[in-house]
């Protein structure tokens, strides 16, 4: 059987989500996006909870303890592969295991007495204590407990407001974090952060070291992080985030709003970078030089992107000639994300015909689409029966995205690239450029697929 | 009962749990029943975790529609979203049947989930597909309850008085697929036929086909499980299922269908009860493939005893498998230094007292525990092999014990849906697996400890 001329026989669309999908050039209204999944439709996306968690989770030296039953804490255990370069506590999912009776008669001592059980055990600097669903839901004052257990264990106890139900798209979690953390940072009555000329990485998480590779290229600029956000960051280092000069937004998705209170609150100002491909690392790199405005750290920024750019130069052309005229999809959480993709992906002399993500807002959609030659699908919040269909009809090669796109993908005999929360590889630099064009290339153009899209007894 | 050879120590917290949450195992369930569509009814999160879970574990898309309940559905009731994730799903996956799986967050709410159901179909013309609602709080039990939860319900759902026929029901507990086929091998090589339920040996686990199938071939029939009731028999691989969760127990007493309980056929001991009831059942002596297979798995067990005397095994999971896995190392002269499983409610400690009652070292048992539980005791026992699900990873990484993975999830490694465990195959395939890590440990290790235990100054005493 010939898969790649299959088309589905019946449109998988539901009516409802027709204003979610574009095709690129086609059509001038927005697309329908941000909003809450439609029930029944087998939506990509998580909870409010999965938003907060994986923001907060790479705060190495932390305890986060889930208040919920079992299931919310066992399935985002080490959820992220965020890497540490010292403490591995927050490696750990700590969870208050919520039966029958504590629903019924309240969750608040329970709650208490594993606070009590952490501290006595860990001595953590902090703890995050996750409210879930059902704690929302029955009204557990987890701000009172968290409040009494800092006053009683002189450590801090922070409440992550972020009960599921309140919606199904991580953005909100997202804002729960980003105030827990906020509360972390803000220094206490009588605390003093000094002023330095460090800058903080907002929205960066130390997937697969990645933050460790943008610190080298700041150093050999002469630029210090003070603290990524979250990415192997510690409750202590944390705390200094007020004393940069500077913060880099990455991931806006999650830290765009932390930075605008930041500049609020503490003033600093910040700007957007993004490290995804070497045309953007490059770029970000001269923006944060520009901000320095000094000579000696533009000169030393200028040599390393020039021996950057000629040491990896070679790799990329070596997998551009493979991967030229393939077709690409694309299916993300973020915008920001999604758009770096399109730009590599398109460096790689690939043609992009789907682009989606799980939590792009308008103006962002508007700018996927106007990278988007005509005729390319632009998709908000999609489901697996979509995705079958958009990557047949379009002859997909190879697709970029995450766990559940990729066994979909193998399904249909389409290779795929890991962009998700959990890879073991480098992605962002110089050096991700060459890694991301080689598992490009790996998967793309493995011999796999001559077996798998050619009928039993050869073509 | 107290759990046999409980720590004793009472804590609050669960750190690094040993189980999942009760809608998962439900959803495997209706996963073995044919043109089946599982429908979550709580937050969206809570399906796509699980999405997520069964898609690493079985490398396989696996859809679960969620009603994708929000903060006002939360305070108002979830009737009008569910009602329209049913619509959806029945639009987009045209099911036969859909299984409703309430989390903790409906169950909290109140959902009258019969009544939703009853206002659902009375409103729909002709074609609606059955729908079967299984109370699943997260808060009232693990997969495992999920499990067994859902496929009695299922059960329940479809039986009808069915005139005596020769057709056995086999239930099994949650195992993967690739035992699935084994039990069915093992069976039709009995010149047996029967009813094997729930049946999700190809629907997780596809072959390539170029598509994606929305609903997946194969699973149980509605029609074969409506018909369960006229069976002459029910086997029952769960020595460990409670009474309250038994869908075997429930088929003979709502029908009469007698109720044999087996524990999963892993283990030569296991195996021969297994092959023994099904020559009776069947009036023939087992075929010369299962004898073939009993003296293959009799010949490895004496090539590998010496070598498996050395393991020292921490077994954790799921309390039918853990109990299948014990028996199997027992019998091999691998020694079971802790026992745990994260469910609670099952039968585990008194299926595990006759077994540990003559050994030579009693085993520490953990019932509910969590692997931080799990470290202590594994650590004090000295193990030096881990057999079970992927969980047990972060504690075993710490302390360099390699884990045999088996059971439920396996997300570090590929294959999760074809580790075999089961028969005399399957139990020779196990115990290779097993003897095979003690023997690298050994290899990579035995020079430098031989050097070692030589060159030391002080003299050893008592050994």
């Amino acid at each position: 059987m010939n898969t790649s001329s299959v088309i589905p026989e019946e449109a998988a669309c539901i009516s409802e989500r027709q204003d979610s999908i574009l095709t690129a050039g086609k059509s001038k209204k927005s697309i329908h996006c941000a909003d809450d999944s439609l029930a029944g439709s087998v939506s990509q996306r998580a909870c409010v909870f999965c938003g907060a968690r994986v923001v907060l989770n790479p705060v190495t030296d932390a305890v986060h303890l889930v208040h919920g039953p079992i299931g919310c804490a066992a399935y985002t255990w080490d959820i992220r592969g965020s890497l540490s370069s010292g403490s591995e506590m927050y490696r750990n999912s700590f969870s208050t295991d919520m039966k029958e009776r504590d629903v019924v008669f309240g969750g608040e001592k329970k709650l208490a007495a594993c606070i009590d059980e952490i501290v006595e055990k860990y001595h953590p600097p902090a703890i995050f204590v996750y409210a879930t669903c059902v704690t929302g839901m029955i009204g557990d004052d987890i701000v009172a407990v968290c409040r009494e257990a800092t006053r009683h264990h002189n450590t801090e106890v922070i409440p992550v407001e972020s009960s599921g139900f309140i919606s199904g798209n991580k953005v909100v979690g997202y804002r729960a974090a980003a105030l827990a953390l906020l509360r972390l940072i803000t220094p206490k009555e009588g605390e003093r952060v000094e002023k330095t000329q460090k800058l903080n990485f907002l929205g960066e998480y130390n997937l697969s070291g990645e933050m460790w590779l943008a610190r080298r290229y700041l150093a050999e600029m002469g630029i210090e992080i003070n603290v990524a956000f979250t990415g192997d960051s510690t409750v202590a280092a944390l705390k200094q985030a007020p004393g940069a000069c500077l913060n880099l937004v990455q991931c806006t998705g999650s830290m765009h709003w932390v930075a605008l209170q930041m500049e609020k609150q503490f003033d600093i100002p910040f700007m957007d970078v993004n490290f995804f491909g070497a045309e953007n690392t490059a770029e970000s790199l001269r923006k944060i030089a520009r901000f320095y405005d000094d000579p000696v750290i533009t000169g030393r920024t200028e040599r390393l992107i020039e021996r950057e750019t000629a040491r990896i130069r070679p790799a990329i052309e070596r997998y551009r000639q493979k991967l030229t005229g393939k077709r690409a999809a694309i299916y993300v959480g973020g915008a920001y994300k999604a758009i770096a993709l399109i730009r590599q992906l398109r460096g790689l002399g690939m043609e992009i015909v789907l682009t989606g993500t799980q939590t792009g807002k308008t103006e962002e959609y508007a700018t996927i689409s106007s990278l988007l030659d005509e005729g390319a699908i632009v998709v908000d919040d999609t489901n697996p029966a979509e995705i079958e269909r958009f990557l047949l009809e379009k002859k997909v090669d190879v697709m970029a995205g995450g766990v559940k796109e990729r066994v979909l993908a193998y399904k249909l005999g389409v290779g795929f690239v890991d962009h998700n929360h959990d890879r073991k590889e480098c992605l962002a630099g110089f050096d991700g450029a060459v890694n991301f064009a080689r598992e490009v290339y790996i998967s793309t153009c493995s011999p796999v697929w001559k077996y798998l899209r050619t009928p039993v007894g050869g073509a | 009962m107290a759990p046999v050879g409980h720590t004793g120590i009472v804590r609050q917290v669960n750190e690094n749990q040993c189980q999942h949450c009760m809608p998962l195992g439900g959803i495997i369930a209706f996963r073995g029943i044919a043109g089946a569509m599982p429908l979550v009814h709580g937050s969206q999160g809570c399906s796509t975790y699980m999405r997520l879970t069964c898609v690493n574990h079985f490398n396989e898309p696996v859809d679960i529609a969620s009603s994708s309940l929000n903060e006002k559905q939360t305070i108002h009731g979830g009737e009008a979203n569910l009602k329209k994730a049913l619509d959806n799903v029945r639009r987009v996956y045209a099911p036969s049947v859909i299984g409703i799986l309430t989390t903790c967050l409906a169950e909290t709410m109140g959902e009258d989930l019969d009544r939703i159901k009853r206002d659902y179909r009375s409103g729909q013309e002709t074609g609606c597909p059955e729908i079967i609602p299984v109370p699943t709080p997260s808060y009232s039990g693990s997969h495992t309850e999920g499990y067994w939860a859902a496929t009695r319900a299922i059960i329940a759902h479809y039986a009808r008085p069915t005139e005596l026929h020769r057709c056995l029901n086999v239930i099994v507990p949650h195992i993967s697929p690739a035992d699935l086929r084994e039990i069915r091998r093992i069976f039709t090589l009995m010149g047996l036929e029967f009813t094997l339920i729930p049946d999700y040996s190809l629907t997780l686990d596809r072959p390539f086909a170029g598509r994606y199938q929305k609903i997946p071939e194969g699973g149980t029939r509605p029609e074969e499980i409506a018909a369960m009731p006229g069976a002459p028999l029910s086997i029952q691989f769960g020595a460990t299922c409670p009474d309250s969760l038994s869908p075997g127990l429930w088929l003979e007493q709502e029908y009469g269908v007698p109720l044999i309980t087996l524990p999963l056929p892993t283990g030569i001991e296991a195996t021969d009860q297994l092959i023994a009831v099904l020559e009776k059942v069947s009036g023939h002596p087992r075929s010369e493939t299962l004898v073939n297979e009993r003296g293959w798995l009799l010949d490895a067990m004496a090539d590998a005893h010496k070598h498996n005397a050395e393991g020292r095994a921490v077994i954790y999971g799921e309390p039918e498998l853990v109990y299948a896995l014990v028996r199997a190392c027992t019998e091999n002269g691998i020694a079971p230094g802790v026992i745990a499983t994260g469910t609670r409610t099952s039968r585990l400690a008194l299926c595990l007292e006759p077994l540990l009652a003559v050994l030579d070292e009693r085993p520490v048992f953990l019932e509910d525990a969590d692997f931080a539980a799990i470290e202590t005791a594994a650590l004090r026992a000295g193990t030096n092999i881990a057999i079970g699900h992927s969980g047990g990873k972060f504690f075993t990484e710490r302390h360099g014990i390699p884990v045999v993975r088996t059971g439920f999830p396996v997300h570090d490694r590929i294959g999760g849906q074809r580790i075999l465990s089961v028969g005399y195959a399957g139990t020779l395939a196990f115990l290779d697996r097993i003897t095979n890590t003690l023997l690298e440990q050994k290899h990579s290790s035995y020079r430098r400890l031989r050097y070692e235990e030589t060159n030391r100054t002080e003299i050893m005493e008592g050994i």
